[in-house]
């Protein structure tokens, strides 16, 4: 489904110019779920700014269902941990926004805001403001707002690393109902070992400067029940973080 | 809300008493008939409202009023756009660098030259002077937000254009309004200054001729009167504050 072919970016000016990305290569096909996972300032967040068509590469390409990304795609969902959501809106005002944006008619949205307030536990805050909201509701309204749109790719950058560990596995919980739904592809960076191996039934550890990608894990087992309690959990999680360990020295 | 509400009428009258009580003692210790206890600049202002200090009071008044609506009219859409769009920036950030310094008061010969004696000739000074400041606070503002912000509502889909309206906006009017309130002080300071050559309208008018003719409790009628219209503009601005940008006042 998303295909990055031959990618560089470069930040700064010439002569001084740092490369986040050389050559990069990846694809992800439909209905998978990818994490990334790699040291701060290894460029994961760049590089989904650039599947979300947010930022140009400096050479190379994206691809998405075959289609060139040249500007933010109707059914890309995009999370991020801080700043997403609107201070000066209401929960309802923020999911619909998405909706309000592309002047979809009123009534149809109305009904639709209301049916992902209910499914995400927002319908009693619904007219509370983000400074009102627990760590966890805001990043569930997060989540309502990209669901509005009937993403079909949902790529999120640490959308959970601000949360309490409680909130945080609830939140994990939730964000694997909504993928295994359905027809979603997710594309998830995060920090965290742990999240990572429950999460990404693929599992890219990231090495930076410029990034690359150090070592793939399929974790397939992602998403079955009870999989955070069981051995290969961990022997997973004990995997990645020596992958990590080896990018770092 | 209505708690509130009285809680702070309670405030404005113990300031008011506060300065009250400064006044009287000033006035007793100084002795001077320049000024004059607040009793009878209370008696003189009683016996002026029958005559025609409600209609300087409205004159200037109506004069501020359109004023701050025009610059904010004028200075919000600039701001946004110098934030947010860096090469009209580049463009217009230095004509006003070199022009807002400049007190724009001495162009007063000419203004008045152009514009008459009239209303349209204050007006057009205190918004000079108060359009500049809403500019250059909206401007900063708008760089101020963060570009996460930006991108996440870009990535819903939406045009460059609706940014205006959906972030930078709302995102820089709490800022709006502190440069309204620090402005309001100004705008009265430029009126008082406007109307008080070659006019005979307006409070400036008022005091200056009171004074001229050595009537210090009428000076004082008009001081007040200019002290009450400064209240009244704090006061709207704060009703506007709640109204506009609810978010910043809910409980959290």
């Amino acid at each position: 489904m998303i295909q990055v072919s031959h990618c560089s970016v470069a930040y700064g000016e010439p002569g001084e110019r740092v490369m986040v990305y050389e050559n990069f290569n990846l694809s992800v096909s439909r209905g998978e779920s990818l994490v990334m996972i790699g040291p701060s300032g290894c460029g994961k967040t760049t590089l989904l700014y650039i599947m979300a068509g947010l930022l140009k590469p400096t050479e190379g390409e994206v691809q998405i269902d075959g289609k060139t990304i040249l500007g933010p795609r109707k059914e890309t969902g995009f999370i991020l941990q801080e700043y997403g959501l609107f201070p000066w809106l209401t929960v309802e005002e923020n999911v619909s926004l998405g909706l309000r944006v592309r002047h979809l008619p009123r009534p149809a949205n109305r009904s639709k805001v209301n049916a992902i307030l209910g499914e995400m536990g927002l319908l009693s805050v619904r007219r509370h403001y983000p400074s009102q909201l627990s760590g966890g509701q805001r990043q569930r309204v997060a989540l309502a707002r990209a669901l509005t749109l009937d993403p079909d790719l949902l790529l999120m950058d640490e959308p959970l690393s601000a949360l309490d560990a409680l909130t945080r596995e609830r939140l994990q919980l939730l964000l694997l109902e909504i993928w295994q739904r359905g027809d979603l592809t997710s594309v998830l960076v995060t920090h965290s070992i742990e999240e990572a191996v429950f999460l990404g039934q693929r599992i890219l550890v990231l090495g930076a400067n410029p990034a690359i990608v150090l070592a793939e894990v399929e974790n397939p087992e992602a998403g079955s029940a009870g999989y955070r309690q069981t051995r290969l959990f961990y022997e997973r999680c004990t995997q990645v973080r020596s992958l990590l360990e080896g990018g770092q020295t | 809300m209505h708690q509130k509400a009285s809680a702070q009428a309670r405030g404005y009258l113990w300031a008011a008493l506060f300065l009250w009580l400064v006044w009287e003692l000033a006035a007793r210790r100084l002795g001077t008939p320049m000024l004059p206890t607040p009793e009878m600049a209370f008696t003189a202002t009683l016996r002026l409202l029958q005559g025609n200090l409600g209609e300087h009071f409205w004159v200037s008044t109506y004069r501020v009023l359109l004023s701050m609506t025009l610059s904010l009219l004028f200075g919000v859409p600039f701001g946004l756009v110098m934030g947010f769009e860096p090469k009209v920036d580049r463009v217009l950030a230095p004509l006003v660098y070199i022009t807002y310094p400049i007190p724009k008061i001495v162009f007063l010969p000419l203004i008045l030259l152009l514009l008459g004696l009239g209303d349209q000739s204050k007006v057009f000074l205190i918004t000079l002077i108060v359009f500049f400041q809403i500019l250059v606070t909206t401007r900063d503002a708008v760089r101020k937000i963060p570009l996460e912000t930006i991108s996440s509502f870009l990535s819903l889909g939406a045009k460059r254009i609706q940014v205006y309206r959906y972030v930078l906006l709302p995102a820089s009017l709490p800022d709006v309004f502190t440069a309204l309130r620090l402005s309001m002080g100004t705008s009265v300071a430029v009126l008082f200054f406007a109307e008080s050559f070659a006019t005979t309208k307006g409070l400036g008018y008022f005091i200056m001729d009171a004074w001229s003719r050595s009537a210090p409790d009428e000076m004082f009628a008009g001081i007040l009167a200019m002290g009450v219209l400064g209240v009244a503009l704090f006061i709207l601005t704060d009703v506007m504050d709640h109204v506009f940008i609810r978010w910043q006042h809910v409980q959290r």
